[in-house]
């Protein structure tokens, strides 16, 4: 191989002047954990709506919520990106798209957005999967005390779903952080954008590859050791992941 | 709102993003698919086989893969290519490869880590006795996974494999960061040169959700008919 190996080059100068190319790679990682957070929380909060509508015994509720998730599923992430970022601010009143143009970080709002209801799908589905394993008679139990249908959910099913359905929405929020990179597309300098630009100031793309890969493993093991700990103390008692 | 919506400019360039795009975008899929379960069920055999060594790198590998972006895995690829091409062939400098065979290369690599958690699944799943009674029946090890475990462990599987195809055809849409034309860069393609933003991206978002939801549902369907009752 006649590749220059220059590991000192992250401690030269950028050329954004803002510091080292290490910064610049560090810059990138958190702004990668800033989109991933946003994201996560709207994919919870859209996707535990739409979740819990696909088990309501409403046919339009269930309905909603099928066509919800199937459209936000079978959309390549990367085209409903563009969707939001090129197309919605054309389809939006005059003055509503100028504004939305102009706001300040649109790529990361966008991004947020975006990933946030892409993701928002696969939670729901999930969430639904947790509240249908649960047996009816908790259902059954909760409108038997007098229990309205929001009540049997705030106090009965969803504090059961959840725990249940945590170990897949640890790998879910994962996906998400993944899913952060494809916002390169639409100018955020997240990780893998940092590492590119990194890669055309410097030609060193195989360092500032290997120092994304790192990071991103680094980013993987904090998120899985966390999730790891809240699993073990919010696990039910009683199923086979509890104590 | 859609008042100047032009739909001929979908029109003109249909050919192109289909016999074009289209085509690029359904091969790799099916070619990605191929050789991502190939390896994926070598790698899936590795971790199963008994070998503590063999074990832990196919279990390194899948995990290592799993927890990178695809697009950095694009990037890598896109670079590192050429260099494992000269390396192969002994030639004096990178060697030149396609848009395609960069993009199979990396699709295989990283789905094959996917695949392989299928088909470890899949073979998980056949119950004990079976290559207990392969065994008895003076079945060597290779012919036991050949014609006693895999071929089940495929079956049981088939819907789950074919969703993960459905996944990788989404996927094969991020080939955009290095500029292939695949159908979401050839309506991209047009849409710059045109400037019709709006109608492009739109058609692109129907053309994929059609070709998705129809597959998923042909999965689901499937999924019915293949299910074997134990």
């Amino acid at each position: 191989m006649n590749y220059h190996w220059n590991w000192h080059i992250f401690l030269d100068p950028n050329p954004m002047g803002t510091g080292t190319y290490l910064d610049m790679l560090l810059s990138g990682l958190v702004v990668t954990i800033k989109t991933s957070l946003l994201a996560w929380i709207i994919a919870l909060i859209s996707g535990s709506i739409v979740g819990v509508m696909r088990t309501l015994s409403s046919r339009a509720a269930s309905w909603i919520g099928f066509a919800y998730v199937e459209i936000f599923r079978n959309i390549p992430l990367l085209v409903q990106i563009f969707l939001w970022f090129f197309v919605l601010p054309e389809l939006l009143p005059r003055a509503a798209g100028l504004w939305l143009k102009q706001l300040p970080d649109v790529p990361f709002w966008t991004a947020s957005v975006g990933i946030g209801l892409y993701m928002s799908a696969r939670v729901a589905v999930q969430l639904q999967a947790g509240i249908s394993s649960l047996p009816r008679g908790q259902r059954q139990a909760g409108t038997a005390l007098g229990l309205t249908t929001v009540q049997t959910y705030r106090y009965v099913l969803l504090p059961m779903a959840f725990r249940i359905v945590l170990p897949p929405l640890t790998s879910e929020f994962l996906n998400t952080i993944k899913n952060s990179a494809v916002a390169i597309t639409i100018g955020l300098l997240e990780l893998t954008g940092e590492a590119r630009s990194m890669e055309e100031f410097s030609f060193q793309v195989f360092e500032a590859f290997t120092a994304a890969t790192l990071l991103y493993l680094l980013l993987n093991v904090v998120v899985v050791t966390g999730m790891r700990l809240i699993e073990r103390s919010v696990a039910i008692p009683g199923y086979i992941s509890g104590k | 709102m859609f008042a100047n919506f032009d739909f001929d400019v979908i029109r003109r360039s249909l050919p192109y993003l289909f016999f074009q795009g289209m085509h690029f975008t359904l091969t790799l899929t099916a070619l990605s698919t191929l050789g991502g379960i190939v390896f994926g069920t070598l790698i899936a055999l590795m971790r199963l086989s008994g070998y503590r060594l063999l074990g832990r790198i196919a279990g390194i590998y899948v995990d290592f893969i799993r927890s990178l972006p695809l697009v950095l895995v694009i990037f890598w690829f896109y670079f590192l290519v050429p260099y494992i091409g000269q390396w192969l062939t002994g030639a004096s400098s990178p060697v030149k490869v396609g848009a395609f065979g960069s993009s199979l290369v990396t699709f295989i690599i990283f789905e094959a880590a996917y695949f392989s958690e299928i088909m470890r699944a899949g073979i998980q799943s056949i119950s004990r006795g079976q290559p207990a009674a392969a065994q008895a029946l003076g079945l060597t090890y290779r012919q036991t996974m050949r014609y006693v475990v895999l071929p089940q462990a495929f079956r049981n599987m088939l819907p789950v494999l074919l969703t993960q195809t459905i996944v990788l055809f989404q996927d094969t849409s991020l080939v955009y960061v290095v500029s292939i034309p695949d159908f979401l860069g050839a309506a991209s393609i047009v849409a710059q040169r045109d400037g019709r933003l709006v109608e492009m991206y739109l058609f692109a978002a129907l053309v994929y959700f059609v070709i998705s939801s129809c597959a998923s549902f042909a999965v689901r369907q499937l999924q019915s008919r293949v299910a074997v009752i134990r």
